[in-house]
Parts: C-alpha cells; structure tokens; sequence
C-alpha cells in the first residue's frame, strides 16, 4: 500500500481514516447514480462530512458496454470538513471492462479495484478496447484487485424472488452497495428503507432488491474471500451541530430562489426551457406550488426569458434558467429588463462550449458573457455560487438584489454545483436571515412617474398592472428621465447611461465586504477563485498552511460590482494566483478593472481542479518567489 | 400628474394619452388607433386593468397611445412577454399589438404558441405587407412579385397567410377587419375581448409610404361590397351590392363559389349559413382572397375552450405561502441531527 495516502485498510480498527474516494462505475444503464446516491446518505448518517460529483454521458442510453456509455458516481467523505470530491479514487467498483478502461487513471497507485469478473467477457473486453482480460494479464499489478462475479452471485441472491433474469441482473448494483456499506462500516437500514418506498406495491421486485443488498453485506462478513476484503474505518467528522441534510445546488437553488421570494413576500414565476444542466432547477420548483412558484416551461429560451420579464412587469418575482447557448439566446431580452429597469434573476448553470460543447461537463466559462454579454453599456450584477449549499444564499442575495436595485442579476453555478451534493446545515429561515423590506411594489404614489428614482439606490419605482391611478409605458426605446416617455434626446441618453451604470456600481456598498477565507491577511501569496473551484482551492491552501506555507484562499462571490474592498486586500499580496475552469477570464477581467498582475492557472478538461494541480501551481509561485 | 380613473362612464378620448402620436399622416393606423380607443369606452374597460403590449415596429408604437398600462417591448417577443404577464395576473385585460414582420416573421413562433396554449388576450395583427419601420423592404405577408429596396427584381417568396396560419396553430378565435371600415372593426374588436382565449384579428392596415393601396382591390369603396362578406354568425353567407350574391358549396365538391341569387336557378336556400363553431369551413373562408371569391371580414371562427393562463391559475388556487410552510419544507424528508 501506498504509505503516504490518508486510506489505508485496517482490519483491526486500530486508527482511523481520515477520508476516502469511493467511485462506482458502470454502464448508464446500471444504477450507478442510484448506487452512489445510496452510499451518500448511508455515509450521511454515519455522521461523516462529505461531497458528490455524478459524472454521466450526455446520451441517456448509450451501446452496452461502450467507454461513452460509462456513467460513474463519486463521494468523497471523512472525519474533518469535506471540501473537494477527492483527487484520486481509493476504491474503484467497476461493472464492466468500459468502466475500468476509463476510470483507471483516477485510480492511485495501490487503490482498491472491486470488479464484476463476470461482465469481463471477450465481447465486452473488444468493446471497451482490451485485447486481454486486464484482470487477468497482470496489467493491474500497481492495484489491489477483488474480481467477484457480481452477476452471478446477485442471480443465486435472488433465485427465490418471482422476478425475470432481466430483472435479477438489473438488482446487481444493490448487491455491489451492500458489499461496500458492509467494507465501510455502514448498515443497510438506510437503503432498505429507501427501497420499500420506491417499490411499494411491487413486492416482487422489492424482494429481490433487498435481497440483493442483503447478500452484497452478507458475503463482505461471511464469504471465504473475506480474508482478502479491506475494511475500512471512517470515523465521524467534527462539523458542526444542527440539523442536516443532503443537498443538491439544484435543490438549494431552488429553495433559496423561493425563500428569496417569501423575504420579500413575493409570488415566484419561474420560466425556463429545458437545457442540461439546468434543467433540474425546472423540475424542483415545479412541486413548488404550496409556496406560490409557478413554473411555465416555455417555447424556447428567448421566450423563457420574456415570459418571466412580463411577469415582473405584472408583479411577480420573474426568474429564467438556462445554461451559456441558452443564455446566449435571452440576451436580447436581458438588455430589455435592464432598459426597463424590472427585477428578474436570470440563473446560468454553466457547461464546457463554445456551441453545444460538453452539455454534462463542468466548466466556468461564461464569466464574460454575464458580465460583458449584452448589446450597449448594459450593466447588470453577476453573482457566483461556490458550494452546492451556498447555491441556497446566493439565491436569496439575487432576489434581494434584483427587487432592491430594479434590476436583472445574473446568478452562475455550473454543471459540478447542480448536480453535486453535500450535508447541508438546515437554516432558520426566520432568524438567520434579514428578511427584506417588503414593500417592493408601489400601490399609492402622489405624483406618480415610472422613473422617478429613490435617491439612494436609484432604482425605478415598481408599479404593476391592476393598480389604480399609476397606468404608465415603458419600452425599450430610450425613456425620458423621470416620465419614461419616448425621448432621442442626446443628453437625456448619456444621462440614463450614468444612471444604469451608477446604479450597479452603488451596489458595492450594499454587499458584504470582500473577506479572507482561510490563511494570513497578508504575505505572500494569494489564491483568487470564483465558483465551484472553491472546494479544491480551500483543500489546497488549508494542506500549504499545515505544512508552514504562508498562502491565503480569497473567494469572490460578487463578480460584478467587484466588492469595494477587493483591490486593497489583494495589494496586500506578492503574488495572485487566479485557478479557474476557463481560459483565464476573470484573471483578464481583474487585469481590465483593478490593473491586477496575477498568475493565471486554467482547466478546461470538463472536471473539477484537483487539488494538486492547485498546490503544484502555488508551489511555483512560492519559489519563483524565493529566488527573487 | 397622477392618472385617474374615476368610475365614471369613460369616453374614447379618455383612453389617449398626451403623446403626439408619430405615424405618417394618413398611415392606417390612426384609424384603428381610434377604433380601439372607442370600442375600450364601448365595452366599459377600466384603464387600471388594461394592458397593451407590443414588439417593434410601426404597430408596435401603439401603446404609447394608450393611458392604459403599455409594455413596449422586443422585436417578435411581445406573445411571449404577454403569457408572463398573464401568468402572473390572468385577471388583466391584455391586448397584444403587432405588425405582419413581428408576428409573422421574427415572432411567428411566439404568436403560434400562444394561439395553441390559448392564453387569454387580444391579439391584433396589423398587416400592411410591408417593412414600414426599416423604410419599405418586403415583409413575410408581401405578395410574390413585390419590388422593394431589398427585392429589386420581384420578392420571390410565397407569402404567409395570417388566418390559415391562426387556424393552423388552433386559435379558437379568428377575425378580419379592416383599416377603412372601424365601425365593423370595433364590432370584431368587441366579440374578440369578449371571448375567454386567444382571439386573433388580422387588420388589414394601408402604409401610405412604402405600399400604398395594398388592399385597394378589397378595401376601396367602389370594390368593397363584391370583394368583402361580411360574416355573421347564424346567418346567410350574402354580399354584393342588395346582397344579391352568397356562398354556396360546389355541387359535389367540397370547395365554396360565389353565386347569384336569381341567377342559374340560385335561391335563398341554397346560401349557406354562417357557422362560426364550424372548424372545416372555417378554413376554407380563411382561404379566400379573390377575385372569384370575396375576403371574409368580422368572426371567421370562434369555439371557446379552456384558456391557459385560466387553467393555471385553478391549479394554482389560492395558496398561503409562509416562511414557517417554507421551513416545513427543507426539514422533511431525510434528515440527521449533530451534536
């Protein structure tokens, strides 16, 4: 085994681990997602910290046995704070020769290979590219291998239940699940429960599964191999107390965009136009009802993104979805809620492009586009999402934003954040947050104009249809200061200019200052992200700082207005690295507003920064540092 | 000034707004301008709860003349701004504005779904054939053949139709005014708002710059009664001069002709009678455009079903949505306490 690495198998429970990488592997067909979402909640309950990272193919049912067909689902949990989904995978499950060929290199070096001996058949072996059996040749001799045929003990499993062939083969991720909550100390309860909900009424297929499950556990206890499984012992993390759940960025998305609404008692009207990876976010608020968010799945992006203007417009809280090419499309529209000066959260879960690019591959490169993106001087605020669970108070500050200021705000997640998971705190929505004024729409007004400006923030009043007394037109077309009319007048134009700009800008002021996350206030070397690049960052900075090195983690999550702070602290440093899943576009953005030198560190390969790659490129930095 | 709007009986003039209105003079739409101003007095509108909105173009302008609420918004996008709206408050009385491009070229999409969704507005399409906005290029409803800045040797393209296309999508309510003829348009105008749905009218409107007399051959005063029927639901299909000709179907054809009565052996009885719930024979009125066949103005078709944004709200119902529901929410299902 590998000395240096945190995992280490120890039978005799003498210490502890401090974290590991499990990732099950197979076809998209064989319950990878449902397997791996199973061991989540299993590890949840055992109280360690931890984080999810599903990664699927785009097509939904690609050839059995192909390497695009390999769907893989990730957790990474532990004894202390989990922020990354691991660098390298300490037990690998694969159900075929697909699933090895291309998850091995995430493998370290003495990892733990569970295979379905039995799905290693010639056939499949030519399919994913081996011209001998792997598990066999000897090619894998840098890893601990169990081959078992997980087939054939999952059929013998359920030989008793009154279900087809087909249907016994399909239960053989359960039985690989209970093997591994039995390798990592986890009981069953938590899925046998799971499973009698979801196959209530169908006793047959119930059976089966839980026999299944049953079995995979059993054999890890009894099985005369037994002597060769490792068992793993991953003790409870110290996180704090409160209650918990699991959750998505999606779900927190959804959640937080709601609670955003009921902060400022206002009815939700959520319009979108399915696009991976934001669909999700569609699906959750539509069982939304009971908290008045309608959803409305319209004709197409453009249209999703007017539907939910005219919804401001009439009184609701507009919000639109989409992922960059979809984003793309509303931006017409965008310029229009900026013209107008109505409230709309416009949400942007991030995908790897140009074009349609990597549809189910994470990326972070859409920065200019929410920035910069839009015909004329049309600012808009850009706010950045960094965990699953911060999805939950970046979508309350939106929708604060957006109804304070009159204003579309841009919020940016990304594939990795909507469909990663994470134990989520539970909030009191009543006490751990100020609620907003409410207020927001104007019902009595004398002397009432549409653009009329308060005097601080400088936005618009909102009056909406149905309201006696305050009928007024607003356009696209250049509105008059104060009336709104109709007005080409050169001075009035460099004056609405101003006040778009003016307005954004003194939203610096109303945001939390910019803070250091973890590491020195000042030194050396600073690591600057945005968005889900802030697990592997966190991890990094916090493994230098162990070791001595004096290095510090900055997060933004306001990307534009940048906070008004964030100059003087980053002066405070030598060096800026800036890690990003682009091409280096907010290390050029920062270079444009702040004349900031930094050192750019981009990743465009559709995964998430390990955290390596981060300490590597810190590391340099440090003794380029030394020689000078 | 705040706007008032006592619950006095309002005249048309109380629906204008103190803007100068900028069409050319002469341009059509100041009559239908004024047709809708009167038909909102007619049918009791109240300003406060009427909404205008529109896309781009010289149509588009309209709710600047309104004193009503007006959203002036994108080129072809004003369907879709409209469904938002009345998702969010299908009580509003809502009455889309649009020309022959914005809703027939970059917002045909917009307008199909919201015809076939049926979201409760009026949607008034004002067809002059032509690109008056971006000074005269040939439109999607232009007729092959017309010489324009951008057609130099003739449009070459077959061009839309806008009836057929409403019935087409499964508009449940379809009508034809015309600019010259407001007192029948008011009439349309008050059957269309009257009707719970979509209700699509095509107003065929005169640009007196850049395509004057497009609908001389229907609309001039000397052709109009031998080029225009004018349908009435429940009623013969007759026009002409002393309504002496009428519609009747070709002996074993499934085609109309125009017929005289009088003439041929043709009796009252064998004009056919004006069933707007009628789907088939809608479209074959949607499809007459002369010269062996008149235009068919006023109601073409009109069959009421359940409107979107209607349904919506039943499912919707009135839900009490609280911060303590909310909290309810994100602590059920599975969930774990520490420490």
């Amino acid at each position: 085994m590998d000395g240096s690495s945190n995992t280490v198998p120890n039978p005799d429970h003498s210490d502890a681990l401090e974290s590991a990488v499990v990732r099950f592997a197979g076809d998209s067909g064989d319950g990878m997602q449902l397997t791996g979402g199973q061991f989540t909640l299993a590890t949840a309950v055992a109280g360690n910290d931890l984080a999810t990272f599903p990664d699927f193919p785009a097509e939904i049912r690609a050839p059995v046995g192909t390497t695009y067909g390999v769907s893989a689902f990730q957790i990474h949990f532990g004894a202390r704070k989990i922020r990354t989904i691991g660098d390298m995978v300490d037990v690998l499950v694969v159900m075929n020769p697909a699933a090895l060929i291309t998850n091995l290199n995430d493998l370290r070096r003495g990892g733990l290979i569970i295979a379905d001996a039995g799905s290693f058949t010639d056939r499949n072996l030519r399919k994913a590219g081996y011209e001998a059996n792997p598990l066999e040749d000897g090619s894998l001799d840098a890893y601990r291998i169990i081959p078992l045929d997980i087939q054939k003990l999952t059929q013998d499993a359920v030989a008793d239940c009154n279900i087809s062939n087909k249907e016994a083969l399909r239960t053989k991720n359960l039985w690989s699940l209970g093997l591994v909550l039995w390798m990592f100390e986890r009981d069953t309860g938590t899925t046998l429960r799971w499973l009698e909900e979801k196959f209530a009424g169908k006793a047959d297929i119930l059976a089966a599964n839980k026999a299944a499950l049953k079995a995979g556990h059993a054999f890890g206890e009894t099985a005369e191999i037994s002597a060769e499984l490792p068992l793993y012992h991953v003790p409870p993390a110290d996180i704090p107390p409160g209650l918990y759940r699991n959750i998505t960025g999606a779900e927190a998305l959804a959640w937080g965009l709601t609670a955003g609404c009921r902060m400022a008692d206002l009815g939700m009207t959520f319009c979108s136009y399915p696009i991976t990876p934001a669909s999700q976010l569609l699906h959750v608020l539509s069982k939304m009802r009971d908290h008045d968010v309608l959803t409305f799945q319209a004709e197409d992006e453009i249209a999703a993104a007017c539907a939910a203007i005219g919804a401001s417009y009439a009184g609701k809280m507009g919000v639109t979805s989409s992922s960059g090419p979809g984003i793309a499309l509303k931006t017409e529209a965008l310029g229009l809620a900026i013209a107008t000066e109505l409230p709309l959260v416009v949400v942007n879960a991030q995908r790897g492009g140009p074009s349609t690019g990597l549809p189910t591959k994470t990326e972070q490169s859409d920065l200019f586009q929410a920035v910069f993106g839009r015909n004329s001087d049309a600012p808009m605020p850009v706010l950045a999402a960094r965990t699953a669970s911060d999805c939950f108070d970046v979508a309350i500050e939106a929708v604060r934003l957006a109804t304070k200021y009159m204003t579309p705000v841009m919020l940016l997640t990304d594939g990795y954040l909507q469909n990663a998971s994470e134990p989520w705190r539970i909030p009191d929505l009543e006490k751990d947050y100020e609620h907003f004024a409410k207020e927001r729409i104007v019902t009595e007004v004398t002397d009432f104009h549409p653009y009329d400006r308060d005097g601080e923030t400088l936005a618009r009043p909102w009056a909406v249809p149905g309201t006696p007394g305050l009928m007024h037109r607003i356009g696209g077309i250049e509105r008059a200061d104060v009336t709104g009319n109709i007005s080409y007048d050169p001075d009035n134009h460099q004056k609405m200019t101003d006040f778009r700009r003016n307005k954004i800008l003194g939203i610096a002021d109303d945001i939390a200052p910019q803070e250091i996350c973890r590491g020195p206030e000042q030194g050396v070397l600073a690591i600057l992200g945005w968005g889900s690049t802030f697990g592997p960052i966190h991890r990094a900075v916090g493994n230098m700082n162990e070791t001595g090195l004096a290095v510090s983690h900055i997060h933004l999550r306001h990307i534009w207005p940048l906070p008004a702070n964030l100059a003087d602290i980053l002066d405070r440093f030598d060096h800026v690295l800036i890690p990003e899943m682009n091409d280096g576009q907010l290390f050029k953005f920062l270079r444009a507003e702040l004349l900031l030198e930094a050192t750019s560190l981009r990743k465009v390969t559709g995964k998430p920064f390990k955290v390596h790659e981060i300490e590597t490129a810190a590391a340099a930095l440090l003794e380029g540092s030394d020689d000078e | 000034m705040n706007e008032t709007s006592p619950m006095k009986p309002l005249g048309p003039k109380d629906f204008a707004t103190d803007q100068d209105v900028r069409w050319c003079p002469g341009c059509g739409d100041y009559a239908i301008l004024k047709g809708v101003q009167k038909t909102l007095a007619d049918i009791g509108a109240r300003p406060e709860n009427t909404v205008f909105i529109s896309g781009i173009g010289c149509a588009a302008r309209f709710p600047y003349y309104m004193k009503t609420y007006g959203f002036h918004t994108i080129h072809g996008r004003a369907a879709a701004v409209a469904t938002g709206v009345k998702l969010a408050n299908p009580d509003l009385d809502l009455w889309i504005v649009g020309g022959d491009g914005d809703s027939l070229s970059i917002g045909a999409n917009h307008l199909f779904h919201l015809l076939r969704r049926n979201v409760d507005v009026q949607y008034l399409l004002f067809n002059n054939e032509i690109y008056g906005l971006t000074k005269g290029q040939y439109s999607p409803t232009s007729r092959a053949g017309l010489r324009t800045p951008s057609s130099p040797a003739g449009a070459m393209e077959q061009p839309a139709h806008a009836i057929p296309f409403a019935l087409g999508a499964g508009a449940r309510f379809v009508a034809r005014g015309g600019d010259v003829r407001i007192k029948e348009l008011s009439e349309t105008l008050k059957r269309a708002h009257a009707h719970k749905g979509a209700s699509f009218v095509e107003i065929l409107q005169n640009c007196i710059v850049y395509n004057d007399g497009a609908f001389g051959h229907i609309m001039d005063k000397d052709k109009a009664d031998d080029a225009q029927i004018h349908l009435e639901n429940g009623q013969p299909m007759r026009f002409g001069r002393e309504a002496k000709k009428g519609l009747r179907l070709k002996p074993g054809k499934l085609q109309l002709e125009a017929v005289t009565i009088g003439e041929n052996g043709v009796t009252e009885a064998d004009i056919l009678i004006h069933d707007e719930t009628d789907r088939v024979m809608a479209g074959m009125l949607a499809a007459m455009e002369g010269p062996d066949l008149p235009v068919a103005m006023g109601v073409i078709y009109c069959a009421p079903t359940a409107a979107f944004d209607q349904q919506i709200a039943d499912v919707m119902g009135r839900r009490n949505p609280s911060i303590k529901k909310l909290q309810n929410l994100i602590e059920a299902g599975h969930t774990w306490t520490v420490g």
